[in-house]
């Protein structure tokens, strides 16, 4: 509850704030809540995740790309309304989405089935304790492959978009 | 640059642990909290460390960017080469049982490969990104 009330302040800290380099370090601030919040709910291996990438390297590049551009967010020059629209509807696109979930706390949910199968499987067919690692690349280890091509479609992407090629072609405007 | 000496000698003693620290989190995913993508990351901002503190020039002899952009593929081409290895030793896509003497080695195998193949893409993406954002910077 503490960690959830002080999560909301830095969510209203980063929308109210007008300099960046206040924004990036509250978000990084909220990375690390969140990744309190993961490990109280005893998600030690996304709590990692989210204190290494969000709080660690993502700060690290918005400080990066902060150093390229001012550090006060300029007026907007467009009404919100277009924006107000967009998030509106995505909103209530997820809220209806939560609608095909299970009921809450139905006995024969997934995770209540699932996971205890998960549980008593992973050892004996994988060798391997931790069920989030087996989980993650074997039994769903198409998906893992997945994340890892979106990972690297990320990457070269951003390369195409910000690399100078040493002849000095591409990305070359200023 | 020379006046930094509290945050290079930090650095230098800081460096080797978190290195550490991720073939640590690598290695022991199987049994405690982590894996490839948190290990990646780890590795990735060790060398992120060492181009904030002793410069990006440094940084590019050590890890050079080429060696850094090939690794980007080669990582989910190790993943995709268990997939295939899988299909070569007579199971599905993905499927590892086969690729030892027995099923539950072979799992291990498999996990382990694939395991390494995301931090290899993971680790260097890092690293790629953070050289285009810092080298745009420069002069």
């Amino acid at each position: 509850m503490m960690l959830l009330s002080m999560l909301a302040v830095t969510t209203v800290g980063v929308v109210r704030a007008r300099n960046l380099f206040a924004v990036a370090v509250l978000s990084g601030v909220y990375s690390f809540l969140m990744a309190s919040v993961l490990i109280v709910l005893d998600a030690v291996d996304v709590a990692m995740t989210e204190a290494t990438v969000g709080a660690g390297i993502s700060m690290v590049l918005v400080l990066g790309v902060l150093h390229l551009t001012k550090t006060d967010e300029a007026r907007p020059v467009h009404r919100a309304l277009l924006p107000l629209f967009v998030a509106t509807v995505t909103a209530a696109i997820l809220v209806w989405a939560v609608s095909a979930l299970p009921p809450f706390g139905i006995a024969d949910a997934p995770i209540h089935v699932a996971g205890p199968d998960y549980l008593a499987r992973s050892l004996a067919e994988t060798g391997i304790a931790n069920v989030v690692t087996s989980v993650l690349a074997s039994y769903r280890g198409f998906d893992t492959l997945g994340e890892t091509v979106v990972i690297f479609t990320a990457g070269i992407a951003v390369l195409m978009l910000l690399k100078r090629t040493p002849s000095g072609r591409g990305g070359e405007s200023s | 640059m020379r006046l930094d000496v509290i945050l290079r000698i930090t650095a230098k003693l800081i460096l080797p642990m978190m290195l550490l620290f991720a073939v640590y989190v690598q290695f022991h995913g199987d049994y405690g909290p982590g894996g490839g993508f948190q290990a990646g990351v780890i590795a990735g901002a060790t060398v992120i460390l060492y181009a904030l503190i002793y410069g990006l020039g440094a940084t590019m002899v050590v890890v050079p960017v080429a060696v850094v952009e090939a690794l980007i593929p080669l990582g989910v081409l190790v993943y995709a080469a268990t997939g295939v290895m899988g299909l070569l030793t007579g199971g599905n896509f993905l499927d590892y049982s086969h690729l030892a003497d027995d099923e539950v080695h072979g799992q291990e195998w498999g996990v382990f490969v694939v395991e390494l193949g995301v931090f290899v893409t993971v680790a260097s993406t890092m690293v790629a990104i953070f050289y285009a954002v810092a080298g745009r910077g420069r002069r």
